[in-house]
């Protein structure tokens, strides 16, 4: 399955920093979610994105991942020579991540 | 008497946003309060230049008619607004908008203007670190604008001196709703669990139509009906910082647990550590119930007493960005366009353009994706986008000309070419201590 079929996302953006939430769309599912949607996961499926430092928060309570891409919008919005600044469209892209079927997860009850 | 509840709705989430869907909420949301939020990163910066060329602007300019629009209902009803659409010049702002009252035949209408978040002379007396890139503020050449994010306090101040329209500049989004819950409920801003509650119903609702449906929608995984009349939300706020979310029924969106999760982290960074003026807030207890179609109840969320430092954005001013594009199409499509990529990158170099960060993409290919993957199938078209960066408007012109140029200088069938310089006002954030800063309240009455 692909973390589309599980999860939905959404983007911000902090000065040169990128946001992207990956949420559950069933909460059951987020034991997958921490398997596999992690940081060199996240980081080798935007194989073109530079990014300083990368970190993962996770949101159990909520069913919730939430990744920090410092240094990832090239200068920030403001004086980013990138046609989306903003990096809007990054969280999408996230979305046909491969996901393990073999961790426990809403189809597994 | 204090209220058991206050209704409080998000009329604007950006600059540009809607008008209607606040004339929706002031007329059908029985609000106490509606708030605007029309202030970006860098707005602020260019409203300061606004400012320099006429000392009467330098405010939102959209400001005069989302209050043109809402303030009869507004007034009739009672609703008391709030907005940072005051941006580089809130005193101005305050008595543009008398002047409209007055107009308007709406008299006696009090408008307090928060100042005191322009802290450009305490920046620029000293060397302060940069708190989003390495170097300090004495790295940036050209400061135009530095402001720093105040809090709640001055916000609840002029409302509790019956200011029926608050106008501030730079503050923290989410004091814009906090500040009329510490008014209404007569909380101390030093209640940190508290203040951390109320922050995370003031960010729930900083980008208005963010939470009910906007920014969600995906075709086949999901569905959002009515985009186009997009209704906003409100929080019906309790003394005890629960609040209520909700939109006026009949208008188009969706709010439901999905979109409050997606609002909630949106631009949070560490989510136990949410950074304000007010307090540190902490998101990870925050939990959603669903109490019918489009009301969520939203409980939980805490705080740690205030930073004592503030964060300022300081606006600079970064030079020029120059850009072309030229669109191919057919057979062979994107082979032309690294073609004419590359002749106007050989073009710059033989007429020694001093212009840097040169960059080539396709529009189409390889403009946003960032997985590096190829495409599946040859694309029927590209438009190729050239841009770069220079000290001069005019330099930063030659990239377009350039791109231009490939009419009759480049590969066969380019089409669409388009030329563009823009001066960069670029941001970047340090922190000065509190104390430093002292905002203050202009009242004016139409």
């Amino acid at each position: 399955m692909l973390l589309g079929d599980i999860a939905h996302v959404r983007t911000g953006d902090k000065g040169d920093i990128s946001q992207i939430s990956v949420i559950a769309f069933d909460p059951a599912d987020y034991p997958r979610l921490l398997a596999a949607v992690t940081v060199p996961r996240v980081l080798a499926h935007l194989a073109d994105l530079r990014v300083r430092q990368a970190t993962r928060y996770a949101l159990p309570g909520l069913g919730a991942l939430n990744f920090v891409l410092e240094g990832a919008l090239s200068g920030g919005v403001t004086r980013s020579l990138a046609l989306d600044a903003h990096g809007k469209s990054l969280g999408a892209q996230l979305l046909d991540l491969p996901i393990d079927d073999d961790v426990p997860g809403k189809d597994a009850e | 008497m204090r209220p058991a509840t206050i209704r409080i709705g998000a009329g604007a989430g950006f600059a540009g946003d809607r008008i209607e869907p606040a004339l929706e909420l002031v007329e059908q949301g029985d609000l106490d309060f509606l708030v605007f939020e029309c202030l970006a990163e860098r707005t602020i910066a260019a409203a300061q230049q606004l400012r320099q060329s006429d000392p009467h602007g330098g405010f939102d300019p959209l400001l005069l008619e989302r209050m043109r629009r809402v303030l009869p209902a507004a007034r009739a009803r009672g609703v008391r607004i709030v907005t940072n659409a005051g941006a580089a010049n809130p005193v101005g702002a305050a008595h543009a908008v008398a002047a409209l009252a007055r107009d308007m035949g709406l008299r006696g209408l009090r408008i307090a203007a928060v100042t005191g978040d322009d802290v450009l002379d305490l920046v620029r007396s000293a060397e302060h670190p940069l708190i989003d890139r390495p170097g300090t503020s004495a790295d940036l050449a050209r400061i135009v604008s530095a402001n720093a994010y105040l809090g709640a306090g001055p916000i609840a101040d002029a409302l509790a001196q019956g200011a029926e329209v608050v106008i501030t500049g730079r503050v923290g989004d989410p004091a814009l709703f906090v500040g009329p819950m510490v008014h209404a409920f007569g909380w101390s801003l030093d209640d940190a669990a508290l203040i951390g509650r109320a922050t995370v119903i003031g960010h729930l609702l900083e980008c208005a139509g963010q939470l009910t449906g906007g920014y969600f929608a995906d075709d086949g995984r999901k569905q959002v009906p009515g985009l186009a009349r997009l209704g906003f939300p409100f929080a019906e706020v309790a003394a005890d910082a629960s609040a209520v979310l909700g939109k006026v029924s009949g208008s188009g969106g969706a709010l439901t647990l999905a979109s409050c999760k997606e609002q909630l982290l949106y631009e949070i960074l560490d989510p136990g550590a949410y950074a304000q003026a007010d307090v540190v807030a902490d998101f990870r207890s925050v939990r959603f119930a669903e109490l019918g179609p489009d009301r969520i109840a939203v409980s939980g969320g805490d705080g740690r007493p205030r930073p004592d430092a503030l964060k300022v954005s300081i606006g600079y001013d970064d030079g020029f960005i120059g850009e072309g594009q030229i669109s191919y199409a057919g057979p062979g499509a994107v082979g032309r366009a690294r073609l004419a990529a590359a002749i106007v990158e050989e073009r710059l170099a033989i007429i020694s353009a001093p212009v840097t960060e040169l960059r080539s993409t396709l529009i189409g290919l390889d403009s946003v994706d960032r997985t590096g993957r190829p495409p599946e199938v040859d694309p029927r078209e590209v438009r190729l986008r050239v841009v770069g960066r220079s000290a001069t408007a005019e330099a930063a012109a030659l990239i377009g000309r350039e791109v231009e140029a490939l009419y009759t200088n480049g590969p066969f069938g380019g089409g669409g070419a388009t030329a563009a310089v823009r001066p960069v006002l670029a941001v970047a954030s340090t922190l000065i201590p509190a104390a430093q800063v002292r905002p203050a309240i202009t009242l004016v009455e139409a």
